[in-house]
């Protein structure tokens, strides 16, 4: 069984009961944010985030599962994508607040782009499965982790 | 800086799209060598056991003692690989594409009087692999002329529609990033000329409708019914996407 597969039928078997770690942490729900020159400077609701969660959620196929479309300097032996530009060395290239909002919503860069919109507003997500209702795909605390290690990345 | 480097990806991608629209390639072209030689092995082909179970179905008597073969010769010789090829064709009396399974079910009910052939069932799989296998090299060539534009329109409109708590649309994968990688996974243009295909990942025999469910899915989307409205444009718009491509059942896929 390939990596993708793997990743469907992980999917598949998720159910209700089972959700994604932290859910009940604070910080599951919606946040709202703004945008000022291609780039979110305030964390969304004024979290922090911690570099050694955020590499587990970049790399967990039910979270961020970002190495599906990016190669990042992970050390495990892992598959990486490569749908997406290569994320290391990102914090060299890029602020905070763009990296904030390239993970947020990347639609706000591509109007077409493949890259899941993170924290979008869930009214505005279309058909959602049962399971994964009223909320975002990553929770601002994830994202903000996440962001917290990219950041380390230069 | 930021704004000009949107632009350029949207151009590009614009670009990539067009370039993309006039070209339909079969999921075959993006096969590993071994995975090819299974699907082009007349004997090891494990989708075939599909196609087997069809043509023995095919023999099976209907409520009012014909079988398919009565009408449609031994093997199905009898069925023209033309038409076959043609699915989804528009019903003047139903006012609708008709499927080439929603057309085994029909004959099911109306030529043979039952027992009703459920549309998610594997008896309704196996017999439209068989049917479709008799078509194989056949260019897909669906009519979205007349009556069959509003639902070639509609199912464009489907696959080009943001799913799901993922949120992104069957075009933005298939239509953009053919040949890339997610994850180890090799992406094609998710073409329907080899449905139903047996896939590797999950050792079953899937047709179009499954295919797009499990997508949806891993979308975090909720599918819709097997064989419904939403489906059947989806597969009249997906279906003459590929017109062109030689059909290939059972093909072998990811
Ligand atoms: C399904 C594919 C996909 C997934 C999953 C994905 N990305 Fe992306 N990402 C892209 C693509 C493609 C781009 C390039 C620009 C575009 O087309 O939108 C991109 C661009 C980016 C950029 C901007 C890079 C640059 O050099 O400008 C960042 C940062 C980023 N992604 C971070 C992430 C993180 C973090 C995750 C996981 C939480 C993630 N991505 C998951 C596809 C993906
Ligand atoms: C995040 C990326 C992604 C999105 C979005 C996506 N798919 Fe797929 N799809 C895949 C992958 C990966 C495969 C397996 C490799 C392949 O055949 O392309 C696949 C396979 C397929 C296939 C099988 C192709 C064949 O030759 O048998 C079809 C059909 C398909 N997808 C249709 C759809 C439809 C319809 C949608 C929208 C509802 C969709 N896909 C959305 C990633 C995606």
């Amino acid at each position: 069984m390939n990596r993708f597969s793997l990743f469907l039928v992980s999917m598949l078997t998720l159910t209700a009961g089972q959700r994604a770690a932290g859910d009940d942490a604070p910080g599951a729900a919606y946040f709202s944010w703004q945008v000022k020159n291609f780039a979110i400077e305030q964390p969304l609701g004024g979290l922090k985030g911690v570099a050694k969660r955020g590499m587990a959620v970049a790399s967990d196929g039910h979270l961020g599962n970002c190495l599906a479309c990016h190669q990042l300097p992970l050390s495990r032996d892992e598959v990486f994508g490569d749908l997406g530009p290569p994320l290391t060395g990102i914090a060299s290239r890029q602020s905070v607040g763009a990296i904030r909002l390239h993970v947020v919503d990347q639609s706000y860069f591509n109007p077409e782009t493949v890259m899941p919109g993170f924290h979008r507003r869930p009214e505005k997500l279309h058909r959602v499965a049962k399971a994964y209702r009223g909320r975002p795909f990553l929770s601002a605390q994830q994202i903000e982790d996440v962001v917290a290690w990219l950041a380390t990345l230069k | 800086m930021n704004r000009y480097l949107a632009l350029a990806f949207f151009i590009l991608m614009s670009l990539t799209a067009s370039a993309m629209a006039g070209q339909a390639r079969s999921g075959y072209a993006y096969l590993t060598p071994e995975a090819r030689e299974l699907q082009d092995d007349d004997f090891g082909n494990p989708g075939l056991a599909s196609v087997d179970e069809g043509r023995e179905l095919f023999h099976r008597p209907g409520a009012n003692g014909k079988a398919c073969a009565a009408c449609h010769g031994d093997q199905g010789e009898k069925l023209d690989s033309e038409r076959i090829a043609r699915y989804p064709v528009y019903s003047e009396r139903l006012h609708k594409p008709i499927t080439l399974r929603e057309k085994i079910r029909q004959c099911r009910g109306d030529k043979q009087d039952g027992p009703a052939l459920d549309y998610a069932s594997q008896d309704a799989v196996a017999l439209e692999s068989f049917v479709r296998r008799l078509a194989l090299g056949a260019p897909v060539a669906v009519d979205v002329s007349g009556p069959m534009a509003a639902h070639y329109e509609a199912g464009k409109k489907l696959f080009h529609t943001r799913w799901g708590q993922v949120d992104i649309a069957c075009h933005q994968c298939h239509d953009y990033h053919a040949g890339k990688h997610f994850r180890g996974q090799i992406l094609t243009q998710g073409q329907s000329n080899g449905m139903p295909v047996y896939r590797l990942a999950t050792g079953e025999i899937t047709g179009t409708h499954e295919r797009i469910s499990q997508c949806l899915m891993s979308l975090r989307a909720e599918p819709f019914a097997i064989g419904s409205p939403e489906y059947i444009d989806f597969e009249v718009y997906m279906n003459a996407r590929g017109n062109g491509l030689k059909i290939e059942t059972p093909a072998i896929r990811y």
